[in-house]
């Protein structure tokens, strides 16, 4: 089993859930977390007084999926949140040990 | 039935006594005098019965959404607060010697002590004053100024004072700073009072001097006195909420009609002038503001738009019932431009933290305004000043009157004076007794929490 972790651009949820929904895949868990990378912040003047905002909203999308499934999400989710700009986001996978069901204990992929 | 003929058996001996003889018609034309009169205080009472309202709205919720939205999120009730409980404690100051001191006949410094406990402030008029309404109508209409007055100055002190010194600050320079200037100004025998035959007669309609300078002025001693809030301005300060600040600046503009046009004291075309006077000078702060913002730093912000109808307010409130629609365009416009350029380089270059810019927008639009209305002041929009033989005086510099600019910087200077000393004064004793500034953890945790025990934003609940 494999943690995915996206870290994509807000408006590029709903294309990323859908094309997600098209090859199958229908569990997630999203979260708006705020971020960056190389992409640079903006400038904000409020009464001549200037800030500069480099910590920008993002949303973090975190999906466990089996295995073999792994790489057909990863290029499903590169192509439907890719605009080609700086600040699309990072996607990165871990191994993970164990997948627990609460309602019925199931265990490992099953548990998915 | 029997009161549907009522008003036919009352005529009766009317229609006798008519045909008899010529007392009758005496009489009819003093009954239709009355009726007269009865009539126009009608109109002049409903109009400033409003107008006392709309000027409440402009603090609560007017100033409070402009100022709250202005704080960070921490802060936004405290902040709230500082005008809200003004509406209650000014209220009762008001009615046990605030209106009297003010009002009162005394010297020509502040008032005397007839209308204490509102003692004969009754439904009868005050000649002095109001002629036409109850003097109960003029007393409720200026405790609306004296309440949004002290609410001003809090956008100095904001996110760090104590609120308990808060209260004593504000009831003590209710006393020492805001009733005598009313007094001077508007009181009868007043010092400044050109109505009333003060030494140094100038031209306040709405209060640039009474309300603004000395609010500004004021605001500008506190920031100084209290010190930089912690983090200024390394940190950032952002507004938290600029959508309720554009809520609370269109009712202070919706309410200014009530404070300017309000001040004609009846429902007269006055009012009216004072009325267009003031939108005008909105509307053309406004833009002048947008215009400096959007050349300087590239962006016309919303922030900018409504800080400057509220510097456009501000600086034709003294002018607002003596001048033209166009001079005061120009009055507006400039202040727009004016304050701009306060609030975005001055203040950073001189490094006092006015936190939401009581004094670059109501101390320098105000004696910008009182100054102007020196210039612009005429006898053909307000003639109340006649000389002996009834003919009407002439008012500012465009009536040829150019002493009278003079003469308002006497009155910004009195003003000036009055609300440095005054409040220089009261911050001592408010130290001495509580302490004006909240302790670091205390201003960290935020006022809210610290001051008042909750939150204004509970998004778990």
């Amino acid at each position: 089993m494999k943690k995915i972790e996206a870290i994509i651009q807000p408006h590029k949820l709903e294309d990323v859930k859908e094309a997600l929904k098209g090859i199958g895949v229908d569990g997630m868990t999203i979260t708006e977390v705020r971020g960056h990378g190389r992409q640079k912040g903006h400038k904000e003047v409020y009464r001549g007084q200037e800030y500069h905002v480099d910590l920008l909203p993002k949303v973090k999308l975190e999906m466990v999926v089996p295995t073999d499934r792994c790489e057909q999400i990863i290029n499903t989710l590169v192509s439907a949140a890719r605009t080609g700009k700086i600040g699309d986001g990072k996607i990165f996978t871990y191994d993970v040990a164990e997948a627990i069901r609460i309602r019925n204990n199931d265990r490992g992929e099953t548990a998915l | 039935m029997y009161k549907r003929f009522a008003p036919l058996v009352c005529l009766l001996p009317a229609l006798v006594s008519a045909q008899t003889a010529a007392p009758g018609v005496e009489q009819k034309i003093a009954d239709l005098d009355k009726a007269a009169k009865a009539a126009q205080s009608a109109g002049d009472n409903a109009w400033m019965l409003v107008s006392a309202a709309l000027v409440l709205m402009m603090t609560g919720p007017g100033l409070a959404l402009f100022y709250g939205g202005l704080v960070r999120r921490k802060n936004v009730l405290g902040t709230m607060m500082h005008s809200f409980i003004l509406m209650a404690l000014v209220t009762v100051l008001w009615a046990v010697f605030g209106y009297s001191l003010a009002f009162g006949e005394g010297n020509s410094f502040v008032g005397g002590f007839q209308y204490l406990f509102l003692n004969n402030v009754g439904s009868a008029p005050n000649a002095d004053y109001a002629g036409t309404i109850p003097q109960q109508t003029f007393m409720v209409y200026q405790l609306m100024f004296a309440i949004i007055t002290p609410a001003l100055i809090s956008g100095a002190f904001a996110e760090r004072m104590k609120f308990s010194a808060m209260l004593l600050f504000s009831t003590l320079w209710l006393i020492i700073v805001y009733l005598p200037m009313a007094h001077m100004v508007w009181g009868k025998g007043g010092l400044l009072n050109a109505f009333s035959g003060g030494a140094l007669p100038c031209f306040d309609f709405a209060g640039g001097t009474v309300v603004h300078i000395t609010s500004g002025v004021s605001a500008l001693v506190c920031a100084i006195y209290l010190g930089k809030r912690l983090g200024y301005p390394s940190e950032p300060m952002k507004p938290h909420n600029l959508v309720i600040s554009f809520i609370g600046a269109c009712l202070l503009w919706v309410g200014w009609f009530g404070f300017n046009a309000g001040s004609a004291l009846g429902a007269s075309g006055l009012a009216t002038s004072a009325f267009v006077a003031t939108h005008f000078g909105a509307a053309a702060a406004t833009i002048g503001w947008l215009i400096a913002e959007w050349w300087r730093s590239g962006h016309p912000s919303v922030l900018g738009g409504i800080s400057g109808c509220v510097a456009g307010l501000v600086a034709i409130t003294p002018a607002s019932g003596f001048v033209k629609p166009f001079p005061a365009m120009i009055i507006g416009f400039a202040a727009g431009i004016l304050c701009y350029f306060m609030v975005a380089y001055v203040k950073g270059k001189l490094g006092y933290d006015d936190a939401l810019d009581a004094f670059g927008v109501h101390g320098v639009g105000g004696t910008f305004g009182a100054i102007l209305t020196g210039v612009f002041a005429t006898n053909l929009v307000n003639d109340a000043l006649k000389d002996s033989a009834g003919n009407p005086l002439p008012l500012g510099a465009v009536d040829g009157n150019v002493m009278q600019i003079a003469r308002q910087i006497g009155g910004v200077a009195v003003s000036v004076v009055l609300a440095v000393a005054g409040t220089l004064i009261i911050l001592k004793i408010c130290d001495i007794f509580m302490g004006v500034r909240v302790d670091a953890e205390q201003e960290v945790q935020g006022l809210d929490l610290s001051m008042h025990g909750e939150e204004g934003y509970n998004f778990e609940a």
